[in-house]
């Protein structure tokens, strides 16, 4: 890590401490993320730092590493959290490396300003066997217009965005496209319930006949690469997974290190210890993971295939080390009052989930 | 601290190593599978060059003075951990049994090159020295080594008995451990350098084992050796205090190196599965989600992403190491995680090719049996798991047995 990406480190693990880390379990049982928690995250400025300076951005060097390292860090406070403070980056950034000039003119600037303005990403599909790259959800070519056809799911606040950036596919490729609230044809649903993310509000999105301008295709006539645009959100994903899980490290080490029975503390006893070294060094294997693949990306390379093994291995890991921090705790990880069933919950998301965060 | 680009300077050694792999190593693994204990002459090749007199002083005097070179030295990033397991990985892909019986590149060599007094590199440098620690009695509590070594005037007198000596056969001397002191405990404990043909000192036999057949692995007894002062490696005084940290701190050097060990086997196993996969018409896209492809493409991905993580995890101990930080915690961690994730890998691509991976006629069943010596030696995987977690949460070997 660069000294600057450590300072960029300690900045938001200082907000996480100061505003999620006693509160999470608060904001999963009252389902949603205080207000000023969000202005706080945004003034940040991480969704917004690779936008150039004349749009309202602060013209920062794009790094998917850095992205990484503060995907972690918000995510070891809570996975809700994080997903909902980088939100605007899921339509920011492909826009911002995709979009046409006229694209980025028009749309930068409203996801700027010095408040928080919620803007969202549509990729999952509630339909068993989804696949990011055979969506069933279709976009097809009407005169000066591309209609788009079918359902998606786990949109985060989608009923608050002004914008919502949808995938779709046309001619069996993957697409994205620029969707305005209140577009005829779009319908939101009522807020779903999951196993995890109780605080982040995400919605199921129908999608008939729903037509959007020409103009309004990421990156015009010729689309976007959209399996760049995956192996980015991969690597978000892969990020935010290692974040959930070393928490989850972390508060079964310290819970078991000072829990007591049988007269010594259970740490004592091989059974637990071993589980605590393997969940230490998962942890440091899905971050190395993750940075590889951003890496590939800052040195110019395709990161594809890094991306997917990435967020193939911290999907299957992360269920695996939050199982963990359940065990350390035995009943008392089954409580709600202690936050390891959290993780628990909201690690098995990674794996299934697609698109909730990107680099 | 990792270093997650090699530069070219790196990339262009690791093909060297893979060519050697390829050219030298792959035509013979099966050979000396079979011919267990045959010394396998085709290493020669890499025999190093006997050390020339020093009669000329020409070649030291083209050397920059002492102050220039380390100036010099100091502006250029170190990689020679990293360049090490790179180089490990690429020859274990060829077959780790060869790689482990280089000529001249013992572990004894290591120790020598590591804690020798100059005579002591001067006079066996150049020799292929084994390593003789664990005992019938002391396998991972190598603290606990029974063998003693008495001064009786100018000779140290060593009884004991040494089993699981790789290259014990073929090497010119073996470094064995032996307590000088045991009422003094593990701090008690030095390493004498043992010459072939001493009087009192016995190959005993050859072990016929699971895997890496190509290296011999053999039991010294000795009785009543007798070997000259000066062949007591490093420090004759036994500190109470130090104790044998120390000596276990050679070990966060060699943990990464056996890791890349199994990183290399691994590889070779599913590269070979990865082309029969494609053979049977499969691609792998990398893109697909892993519940809409086959179970044998599914497998495949998950113990790709596996090796990868053996990887990064052993690239992340070597730059530590190479950049003078301490990584006996990492360099456990990439040890416990290699040692399982090879065996699991190489088990699981025999699974994979069905016949073709219980067939001798492919290398696939052999570099099953082989990586599991990876999980074993240089401290077990459980050892390993003790170690992270002793770290991790500050317990001493009292608290976590």
């Amino acid at each position: 890590m660069s000294k600057e990406q450590k300072m960029i480190k300690n900045e938001v693990a200082k907000l996480v401490k100061d505003v999620v880390t006693e509160n999470a379990g608060e904001m999963d049982s009252s389902g949603a993320i205080p207000q000023d928690s969000l202005q706080k995250a945004w003034e940040l400025g991480a969704s917004v730092s690779m936008v150039s300076e004349e749009l309202g951005g602060f013209g920062m060097d794009d790094s998917p590493i850095t992205t990484a390292i503060v995907l972690e860090e918000l995510a070891y406070g809570d996975m809700a959290f994080a997903v909902s403070t980088t939100l605007p980056s899921l339509l920011i950034s492909p826009l911002v490396s995709m979009g046409t000039e006229a694209q980025q003119k028009k749309y930068l600037p409203l996801f700027c300003a010095e408040s928080y303005n919620p803007c969202t990403l549509a990729i999952n599909e509630p339909h068993f066997g989804f696949d990011v790259t055979d969506m069933k959800t279709t976009a097809e070519k009407k005169g000066a217009a591309y209609v788009l056809s079918g359902m998606k799911c786990f949109v985060p606040q989608a009923a608050q965005a002004s914008h919502i950036l949808v995938a779709a596919s046309l001619n069996g490729k993957g697409n994205l496209f620029l969707v305005e609230k209140g577009a005829a044809g779009m319908t939101i649903s009522e807020r779903e319930n999951n196993l995890g993310l109780y605080s982040l509000d995400t919605y199921e999105i129908t999608l008939d006949n729903c037509e959007v301008a020409e103009e309004d295709r990421l990156g015009g006539e010729n689309g976007c690469d959209f399996d760049a645009f995956i192996a980015k959100t991969r690597i978000g994903m892969s990020a935010i997974g290692t974040g959930i899980s070393r928490a989850s490290f972390e508060f079964g080490m310290n819970y078991a290190k000072d829990r007591v029975q049988f007269g010594e503390p259970i740490v004592h006893r091989q059974s637990v210890a071993f589980m605590i070294a393997e969940m230490a060094y998962e942890v440091d294997a899905m971050r190395l993971m993750t940075w590889k693949a951003a890496s590939n990306l800052e040195a110019g390379k395709d990161a594809k295939r890094e991306a997917y093994l990435a967020k193939l291995y911290v999907g299957e890991q992360a269920m695996r080390v939050t199982d963990f921090g359940v065990q350390l705790l035995g009943g008392h990880g089954y409580i709600r009052e202690y936050p390891v069933e959290r993780y628990y919950r909201n690690g098995r998301g990674i794996s299934i989930i697609e698109g909730m965060a990107t680099v | 601290m990792i270093s997650l680009e090699l530069g070219e300077v790196l990339e262009q050694s690791r093909q060297g190593m893979h060519d050697l792999a390829t050219n030298l190593f792959r035509p013979i693994a099966r050979k000396y599978d079979i011919a267990e204990h045959e010394y396998p002459k085709e290493l020669d090749l890499m025999r190093p060059a006997p050390k020339k007199e020093p009669a000329e002083g020409a070649e030291k005097k083209a050397e920059p003075p002492k102050e220039e070179k380390k100036k010099e030295k100091s502006k250029k990033p170190k990689f020679d951990n990293l360049s090490g397991v790179l180089s490990v990985e690429e020859l274990c892909w060829g077959d780790v049994g060869l790689m482990l019986t280089i000529p001249g590149m013992g572990l004894g060599n290591a120790a020598i090159a590591a804690v020798g007094t100059p005579e002591q590199k001067m006079k066996f440098g150049a020799l292929w020295a084994a390593m003789a620690i664990t005992e019938p009695e002391a396998g991972s509590d190598s603290a606990s080594v029974q063998t003693t070594a008495v001064l009786d005037g100018d000779e140290w007198v060593l009884n004991g008995e040494k089993i699981f000596v790789t290259c014990a056969d073929r090497s010119d001397i073996v470094v064995v451990w032996a307590n000088i002191e045991p009422s003094a405990g593990k701090a008690g404990i030095k390493s004498f350098i043992v010459e072939k043909g001493t009087p009192g000192f016995k190959l005993e036999h050859l072990e016929h084992k699971l895997g890496i057949r190509a290296s011999d692995t053999g039991t010294f007894v000795l009785k009543d050796c007798r070997v000259p002062k000066e062949n007591l490696l490093g420090n004759p005084e036994v500190k109470k205090k130090e104790g044998f940290a120390g000596v276990m701190q050679t070990f966060d050097n060699t943990r990464p190196t056996v890791a890349a060990m199994a990183l290399g086997v691994a590889r070779a196993a599913l590269e070979f599965t990865k082309e029969k996969i494609e053979e049977q018409g499969f691609s792998l896209s990398y893109d697909k989600n892993v519940n809409n492809v086959s179970s044998l493409e599914k497998e495949f991905y998950i113990m790709e992403a596996s090796l990868e993580a053996m990887r990064l995890l052993i690239w992340q101990a070597a730059s530590m190491a190479d950049a003078g930080i301490r990584n006996s915690l990492q360099a456990s961690m990439c040890k416990a995680k290699a040692g399982k994730a090879g065996t699991q890998i190489t088990q699981k691509c025999c699974e994979l090719l069905g016949p073709l991976g219980y067939t001798q006629n492919n290398l696939a069943e052999k570099w099953m049996r082989d990586v599991k010596i990876t999980d074993i030696f240089e401290g077990t995987g459980q050892i390993q798991h003790l170690i992270v977690a002793r770290q991790l949460m500050k317990l001493s070997s009292s608290e976590l047995k």
